[in-house]
């Protein structure tokens, strides 16, 4: 049995919004009634069947094939199964999604994994800004799951963020883990300016020194037993954060951000 | 039933339900990490006096523990939850959170949730972190020599606590050597564990005493210097007298360790001065558990 996939048509010229096309929503019905699904495209409303081909069908997984920058929406709220997309996503990928996984082969744009509580986002491309953060005006952001960025990401990575794991393989934009409430986030490229600004508690683990704020107290070096945990906790991903010869528990420990409550932390690879 | 010249006896071990839990103490390396494990254990080898019976069930390789170091595997057992979490906390403080290097975890799956680092984290004074990993929360504990990690909780399960038998001997040395038999094949054994020193009890205790104010007494019955002063359950010859108590998860556990300590009493046997293995009961009425010697043995 395939997996249901669904093939972009054409080129889209107008942000259409995949909220409905999770596999909670798809697993019960047939495929005759998943095509007369209505999608929203601003203020229009279009059939599933005219956007895409469907072929496969309905189970656990999903498949969207020949995705595009426009797809906003994909995996909203889903609690089970997995979506796997081929090319780009639009905004708000996986927003506030509880389980389940979800796979990017491309590129990402703003709010993935917003206010997600549980499962996995793996993202092969780019993810833009405000990647695990909280919509604007909310103060919770990702609050459990794990995404995955093998590229980079842009600004204001895991705003607001409370619990989860953000793991990014490439380089972050600046305010990274800006205004974090707990939880972990691991870098291993760069990181912009205003690392941690306005961090309330939690973890940003870095490979490489970063421009450390003034407003973070260096604790000096330390051999964490966590540390340990904590990668074991990622072995099974297929990424190189979690490649045995990456592995570290020594690091340099930065406390802050002491303009604010200042219980997080920025610890850094000692080389 | 006689095996290799030594008597079982038509008894059985009375035994009782309680409730146990397991967890695992890592620290840099083995020696610290059984420093933490022998201290926690300590002075618990009675319900009766020490609020709780521990022992050591394992080392365990780096592999096998959470944080990649060696660990120690403890198994700890009380009458009830409440008892059982108040030890818990007491010797995880004091003797494990105080060991240097040292980190603990849950050993057990599937129980109720009681404590383990939950309140231990105060020790923290507000520099405490959590850290949710794999779906577990842990504490980061900053103390004076790194930071002490524990697991906020571990399950409490319920278990069999006071499988036991006795050992008969010509000597206190034949007894003692028969013992130490016995223990070394028992403590290879997963899921039990050996509350008294080295496993043995020199002075088994019946229930009951002339004074009022204990609940148990000397077994005069199988105290030897007794024979001629008491109504005693010893032949002539037997000049020793010792115990072997376990508590294990499962009614199975127990069954396994007794017949393989017994086993091996056996296989020394008469001409190494072991003369009769019986076992300790209040007659059926206490305890529901009934581990029958010669069951176990057939």
């Amino acid at each position: 049995m395939s997996a249901l996939t669904l093939t972009l048509k054409s080129k889209l010229t107008q942000r259409v919004d995949m909220s409905p096309l999770t596999v909670d929503n798809l697993a019960q019905k047939s495929i005759g009634e998943i095509k007369s699904i209505s999608l929203r495209s601003g203020k229009r409303s279009f059939r599933v069947d005219a956007l895409f081909e469907l072929s496969g069908e309905t189970g656990d997984n999903l498949v969207i094939k020949d995705s595009c920058s426009h797809l906003d929406y994909i995996g909203r709220d889903q609690t089970m199964g997995t979506i796997s997309v081929e090319g780009d996503t639009g905004a708000y990928l996986g927003m506030g999604m509880r389980g389940g996984s979800i796979s990017v082969s491309g590129n990402v744009e703003i709010f993935a994994g917003c206010e997600m509580s549980g499962g996995q986002i793996i993202i092969n491309g780019n993810a833009g800004q405000l990647l695990g953060a909280a919509l604007p005006g909310n103060k919770q952001g990702m609050s459990g799951g794990i995404v995955l960025v093998k590229g980079n990401t842009g600004e204001r990575l895991g705003d607001h963020m409370r619990r989860g794991i953000i793991l990014v393989e490439g380089n972050t934009a600046d305010y990274c883990g800006s205004r974090m409430t707990a939880g972990t986030i691991a870098v291993m490229g760069d990181t912009g300016r205003y690392l941690g600004y306005g961090m309330r508690r939690g973890t940003i683990l870095l490979w490489n020194k970063p421009e450390i704020p003034p407003t973070f107290n260096d604790c000096g070096s330390h051999t964490l037993t966590f540390l340990a945990l904590f990668f074991s906790s990622i072995r099974h991903l297929d990424s190189s954060l979690s490649d045995p010869a990456t592995v570290f528990n020594r690091i340099r420990r930065y406390g802050g951000d002491m303009a604010g409550v200042g219980r997080g932390e920025i610890l850094v690879k000692v080389q | 039933m006689i095996i290799n010249g030594v008597t079982i006896d038509e008894t059985f071990a009375e035994a009782f339900p309680m409730k146990a839990t397991r967890v695992i103490i890592t620290a840099q390396n083995s020696k610290w990490a059984m420093i933490a494990a022998q201290a926690m254990t300590g002075f618990a080898t009675s319900v009766i006096g020490c609020g709780c019976e521990a022992g050591i069930e394992r080392e365990m390789d780096p592999f096998e523990t959470p944080d990649g170091r060696p660990g120690v595997a403890v198994m700890i057992f009380a009458m009830g939850g409440k008892g059982l979490a108040k030890q818990l906390e007491n010797r995880v403080g004091q003797c494990v959170l105080t060991s240097p290097s040292s980190a603990i975890y849950a050993g057990i799956d599937g129980g109720k949730a009681i404590p383990l680092g939950k309140n231990l984290r105060y020790f923290g004074d507000g520099f405490q972190t959590s850290k949710m990993i794999g779906g577990k929360r842990y504490w980061r504990i900053p103390v004076m020599d790194g930071e002490f990690v524990a697991e906020e909780t571990t399950d409490m399960v319920k278990a069999v606590g006071g499988g036991n038998f006795l050992i008969l001997a010509d000597s206190q040395p034949q007894a003692l050597a028969a013992c130490d038999a016995a223990t070394e094949v028992m403590l290879k054994l997963r899921n039990v564990i050996l509350p008294f020193p080295g496993g043995v009890v020199g002075s088994g205790s019946k229930v009951g005493s002339k004074y009022k104010a204990l609940g148990a007494s000397t077994n005069d019955a199988f105290c030897p210097t007794l024979k001629g002063k008491t109504r005693t359950a010893l032949a002539p010859e037997i000049e020793s007298v010792m115990e072997i108590v376990i508590d294990g998860l499962t009614e199975e556990d127990i069954n396994a360790a007794m017949r393989v300590g017994i086993e091996a009493v056996c296989k020394l046997g008469t001409g190494n001065g072991v003369r009769r293995i019986t076992a300790g009961n209040y007659g059926g009425k206490l305890g529901p558990y009934h581990f029958h010697l010669r069951e176990i043995m057939a």
